[in-house]
C-alpha cells in the first residue's frame, strides 16, 4: 500500500515537473501569439536550441572509452544556473537572426517559415554529429543540486526549482504586459498601422517580443533537458515541441498567462493519463499502437477548441488601461 | 548529375500533384493547408486493403507490363481516389466550413489543420502501426540509359501517371465551365458571389479535386519508396514552397514549382546529405518570400 | 411603381455604424443616381442592397418583395445586378471567360445574351482572348459591366463606374448606360461628382451616412447651395 502511494506521488511529481515546464513554454508563446499575434509554429526549433545549448555548457567533455560514443563540440562543465541562461541567451540570439529575416512576412508566411526553421534545426542537430552527439544524443547530463538528496526524492527537488522558474517567469510577464511596453505590444497586434506611424517601430516591438518568447522557450528547454538528463533530436519534433503547445494554450486562453498554465496542465494531464487509461482498455496485440490514439486526442482537441471555444478556457484578460 | 536532376524530376512530379491542390485550396478558401502531406499519406494507405482484396482475383495478380506491381495495385487507384475525395469533403464539411462561416480568421483554419494532420496522422498509426509497408515485394526492373543514368521503370510509370493527371486537372480548369469558375474563385471571391456562383459548392469541387491529386501522389510516392506514417508530413515544406514559388492560387506556378523543387532537393543530395532535403525546400522558400513574396511563376496566372 | 425601395437602412461594418437610417427608390426604366463624398457610405448602400451586408435596420424591397438580409448569391438570381467599384473583373480569366462567368448560373442559352454584350461593347469583341488583368482602365469598366448584364438584370446597380477614366472614356461609359435604359434596363448609378447629374431622371445625395437631398437631377443641378455643399462646386 505504502509502496504504491510512493508510486503515484512519484507520478504526481514527474508530471507536475513536465507540466509546468510545458507551462513556461506556454508562456513563451503567450508573448509570442498571444500578445504581439506573432505565429511561432518553431516552438521545437527553440526548445532543441536551449536543451543542447544549456547540455553542451554544463557537462563536461566525454573523456576515456567514452571518446569513441560521445562526440560533442564542447563541453564547459559549468553550473546549471550558468546553463540556463546561456540557453535563453544563445535563443534570443536565432530569435533575433529569424526575426530579421522573417518578421516583415505577413502573418500565414510567418508560420510557415517557423515550422521550417524547428525543422531545420532538429535535422541539424540530428546530422552534425561532431555538434551533439547526433541522433544519440546527449546523456547522463548534470542536475543541479543532485548529490545532496537521495535520488528518490531528487524530483522533489527539481519540481521546486521548476515551480521557482515558473513564478518567476509568470510574475515578471504579467508587469511586463501591464507596463507601457506591453500596451504598445497589444497595439501592434492590434492594429499595426495604428500602433505607430513608422513601421521600424513596429519592427522593433515585434523583434523584442520574438526574442524575449524564444528566451523564454530557451530556459524551458534547459529545464527539460537537465530533467529528463537525456536529449535527442527526435524529442524536438513537432508534436511534443510545438503543436502540444499550441493545443495547450489555445485551450487555456489565448492572451492569458493563467490561461497558459491551466491549459498546460490540463493538456499534459490528458496526455499522460491518457496512456494508462489506454493501455487497459486497447486488446492485446495492439499496445505499440495504443499510445498513437493520443496524436488523434490532441488533434480532436485542438479542433474542437477552435469550433466550440475559440477563446480557450479563460480567454483574454482584459487589461486595465491606466490612462 | 543527370541522374539527380532525372531523380528530380520523379519527385518533382509527385510534389506537383500535391501543390496543385494545395494552391487552389489556397486560392479559394484562403487556407494553408497544414494536412496536406497527411492525406498524402492517408492516399497511399487506403489503397493497401484494396491492393490486399484485388489480388484475390486471379487475373489481377498479374504485373502490370513491365513494372513491379499488379493489376490490383492499378485498380485499387480508384477506391482510394474515391475514399480520399470523401474523406477531404468531409472534414471540410465538419472542420473548415464552420470556421469559415463564423468569420474565423485565416489562421484559425490554419492551426485547425494542423489538428487535422495529427488526427490522420493517428489513425494511420493505429490502424497500420508505425512499421514500413510495401504495395509489392516484387523486384524492381531496372533501366539503364545513357549519362549513367539508372532509372526503375517504375519511375516512368510514375511520371507519367502524375503528368496525365496534372493535364486532366489543368484540362479541366481550362475548359470546363466547372473549373473556370474554380479559377474565377481563386481569383476573386467576392466577384464570384456577386455573379450568383454558390461558393461552397465550388469549394467542394476544390476539395475533389485536390483530393484526387492526393490519392494519386500518396500512391505513386508508396510506389517509389514504401508507406510510413510519416511519409506526408516530409512533403509539408517542398509544397508550402512549391505554392509560394508559384503565387497564391496559380495552377501553372504550383506545377513549375513543384518541379523545380523536387529537382533541388535531388540535386543537393550531390552535396548535401539526404536528410537536409526539407531543409533545402524551407530555404529556397524563405529566398522567394525575401525576394519575390508574390511568387515566381505566379505573374502571368492561370 | 418603385423596382427597388430603401426604408430606413441602417448598416456598418463590425461595431462602425455608416449608415444611419437611408431611405431612397428608384423608377423602374429610370436612371436614379445616387452622389455623395468620398466616404459618405454610397458603397456600403449597395453593397446592403446586393446583400453583401445585412441591414442592422431597415427594410430593403425589390420588386415589391422584402430582400432584407438575403445573401448575394440569392439576390444576383433574381434579376438585380451589381458592379462593385473596385475590383470588378475576374483578371486572370479571359475577357470571354468573365463573361461565361456572368452567366454561369444561367440554365438556358446565353450565348444570344453574349453577342449583344459584345454589341454594346465593340472594343471587347477584339480582345476576347485577353486577360482580363492586361485591359486598360475603360475596358475593364466595360468588361465589368457586361458581366453583370449576362444575367438579364432588370436593375442595375453601378459603383462609380467613371472613377480614374478619362473624360472622353466617362462620356462613353454614361452613353452605353443610357443605351442599357433604351433598352429597358432600370440603372441605380453610384457617383462621386456632379458630371453624373447629366444623364439620370432623379437623383440623392448622400452625405455621412444620411440622405441630404433628392430630386430631379436638372434641379440638383441648379441649386447652389447643393452645388456648393457637396458637388464641390
Ligand atoms: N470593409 C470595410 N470595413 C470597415 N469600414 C469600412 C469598410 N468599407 C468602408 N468602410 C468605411 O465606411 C465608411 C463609408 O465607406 P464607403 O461606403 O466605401 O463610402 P463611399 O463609397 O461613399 O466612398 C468609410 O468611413 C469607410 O472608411
Ligand atoms: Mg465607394
Amino acid at each position: 500500500m505504502g509502496m504504491e502511494i510512493g508510486g503515484i506521488l512519484n507520478f504526481l511529481v514527474s508530471f507536475a515537473i513536465m507540466a509546468s515546464i510545458y507551462a513556461i513554454f506556454s508562456m513563451g508563446l503567450n508573448v509570442h501569439w498571444g500578445y504581439t499575434g506573432l505565429l511561432n509554429f518553431g516552438i521545437a526549433g527553440f526548445f532543441a536550441v536551449g536543451a543542447y545549448t544549456s547540455a553542451l555548457v554544463t557537462s563536461p567533455m566525454p573523456t576515456g572509452v567514452l571518446t569513441n560514443y560521445v562526440k560533442q563540440a564542447f563541453g564547459l562543465n559549468l553550473p546549471f544556473l550558468v546553463g540556463v541562461v546561456a540557453a535563453a541567451m544563445v535563443s534570443g540570439l536565432i530569435a533575433a537572426l529569424i526575426g530579421l529575416l522573417t518578421l516583415r512576412l505577413s502573418e500565414g508566411y510567418l508560420a510557415i517559415s517557423t515550422i521550417g526553421i524547428a525543422e531545420s534545426i532538429r535535422i541539424f542537430f540530428n546530422n552534425e554529429s561532431w555538434l551533439a552527439n547526433g541522433p544519440q544524443g546527449l546523456i547522463g547530463l548534470p542536475q543541479p543540486l543532485h548529490d545532496l538528496f537521495p535520488p528518490g526524492y531528487y524530483n522533489y527537488v527539481y519540481l521546486v526549482i521548476v515551480l521557482a522558474f515558473l513564478a518567476v517567469i509568470y510574475v515578471a510577464l504579467e508587469r511586463g504586459i501591464r507596463s507601457p511596453w506591453g500596451r504598445v505590444l497589444r497595439a501592434v497586434r492590434e492594429d499595426e498601422v495604428m500602433a505607430s506611424a513608422d513601421g521600424k517601430n513596429v519592427f522593433l516591438f515585434r523583434l523584442q517580443a520574438l526574442i524575449l518568447g524564444a528566451m523564454i522557450m530557451g530556459i524551458g528547454g534547459a529545464l527539460y533537458a537537465h530533467f529528463s538528463a537525456a536529449i535527442q533530436p527526435s524529442v524536438f519534433e513537432p508534436l511534443f515541441g510545438t503543436f502540444i503547445i499550441w493545443a495547450m494554450l489555445t485551450l487555456g486562453g489565448t492572451g492569458n498567462n493563467k490561461g497558459a498554465i491551466l491549459g498546460s496542465f490540463i493538456v499534459w494531464a490528458l496526455w499522460s493519463w491518457s496512456t494508462f487509461v489506454i493501455l487497459k482498455i486497447v486488446p492485446r496485440g495492439f499496445e505499440t499502437r495504443a499510445p498513437f490514439i493520443r496524436y488523434v486526442l490532441i488533434g480532436l482537441l485542438l479542433v474542437i477548441i477552435l469550433l466550440r471555444r475559440p477563446k480557450g478556457i479563460i480567454g483574454e484578460e482584459r487589461q486595465v488601461s491606466r490612462f | 548529375m543527370a541522374e539527380l536532376v532525372v531523380y528530380g524530376i520523379v519527385l518533382g512530379s509527385i510534389i506537383a500533384l500535391g501543390s496543385v491542390g494545395l494552391t487552389l485550396i489556397w486560392g479559394i478558401t484562403d487556407l494553408f493547408n497544414c494536412a496536406h502531406g497527411d492525406q498524402i499519406t492517408v492516399g497511399a494507405y487506403i489503397a493497401l486493403p484494396f491492393v490486399s482484396l484485388f489480388s484475390w482475383i486471379g487475373f489481377l495478380q498479374a504485373k502490370v507490363g513491365p513494372f513491379s506491381f499488379n493489376w490490383g495495385l492499378a485498380l485499387a487507384f480508384i477506391p482510394a481516389i474515391l475514399l480520399s475525395i470523401g474523406l477531404a469533403v468531409l472534414i471540410d464539411r465538419w472542420v473548415y466550413k464552420p470556421l469559415r462561416q463564423s468569420g474565423a480568421h485565416f489562421i484559425t483554419s490554419f492551426i485547425a489543420s494542423i489538428g487535422v494532420a495529427w488526427g490522420l496522422r493517428g489513425l494511420i498509426y493505429i490502424i497500420w502501426g508505425a512499421d514500413f509497408r510495401f504495395y509489392t515485394k516484387g523486384l524492381r526492373p531496372m533501366l539503364f540509359l545513357p549519362l549513367e543514368i539508372k532509372l526503375r521503370l517504375d519511375e516512368i510509370f510514375i511520371v507519367v501517371v502524375a503528368w496525365a493527371a496534372v493535364a486532366t486537372v489543368y484540362l479541366f480548369l481550362s475548359k470546363a465551365k466547372m473549373g473556370k469558375a474554380l479559377r474565377a474563385l481563386a481569383d476573386n471571391r467576392g466577384l464570384a458571389r456577386v455573379a450568383g456562383i454558390n461558393t461552397e459548392r465550388m469549394i467542394v469541387w476544390a476539395w475533389g479535386i485536390a483530393a484526387a491529386l492526393i490519392a494519386i501522389a500518396g500512391i505513386l510516392y508508396g510506389i517509389e519508396t514504401q508507406l510510413r506514417p510519416e511519409m506526408g508530413w516530409i512533403f509539408l515544406l517542398p509544397l508550402f514552397a512549391a505554392i509560394i514559388l508559384g503565387g497564391k492560387g496559380s495552377i501553372t506556378g504550383a506545377l513549375a514549382g513543384g518541379l523545380v523543387l523536387g529537382i533541388a532537393q535531388q540535386v543537393s543530395t550531390a552535396w548535401l546529405l539526404p536528410t537536409y532535403k526539407p531543409a533545402v525546400a524551407f530555404i529556397i522558400m524563405i529566398l522567394v518570400l525575401l525576394f519575390r513574396p508574390k511568387g515566381i511563376f505566379g505573374r502571368r496566372q492561370m | 411603381m418603385s423596382i427597388l425601395r430603401v426604408e430606413d437602412v441602417v448598416s456598418g461594418y463590425g461595431s462602425m455604424e455608416v449608415l444611419h437610417g437611408v431611405s431612397l427608390g428608384v423608377e423602374e426604366g429610370q436612371i436614379v443616381s445616387l452622389l455623395g463624398p468620398n466616404g459618405s457610405g454610397k458603397t456600403t448602400l449597395l453593397r446592403t442592397v446586393f446583400g453583401i451586408l445585412s441591414p442592422w435596420k431597415g427594410k430593403i424591397y425589390f420588386k415589391g418583395e422584402d430582400i432584407s438580409g438575403i445573401a448575394a448569391e440569392r439576390i444576383a438570381r433574381i434579376g438585380m445586378g451589381y458592379v462593385p467599384q473596385e475590383e470588378n473583373i475576374f483578371p486572370s480569366l479571359t475577357v470571354q471567360e468573365n463573361l461565361e462567368m456572368g452567366a454561369f448560373i444561367r440554365e438556358d442559352d446565353w450565348q444570344p445574351r453574349l453577342e449583344e454584350v459584345y454589341e454594346l461593347f465593340p472594343d471587347l469583341t477584339d480582345r476576347r482572348k485577353s486577360r482580363a488583368g492586361e485591359l486598360s482602365g475603360g475596358m475593364r469598366q466595360m468588361l465589368a459591366i457586361g458581366r453583370a448584364l449576362m444575367l438579364n438584370p432588370e436593375l442595375l446597380l453601378l459603383d462609380e463606374p467613371s472613377t480614374g477614366l478619362a473624360p472622353r472614356l466617362v462620356d462613353a461609359i454614361f452613353e452605353r448606360i443610357v443605351k442599357l435604359k433604351e433598352q429597358g434596363v432600370t440603372v441605380f448609378l453610384v457617383e462621386q461628382n456632379a458630371q453624373a447629374l447629366q444623364i439620370p431622371d432623379k437623383a440623392y445625395i448622400l452625405e455621412g451616412g444620411e440622405k441630404k437631398a433628392e430630386g430631379g437631377a436638372q434641379e440638383l443641378l441648379e441649386d447652389a447651395e447643393i452645388g456648393r455643399l457637396y458637388l464641390g462646386r
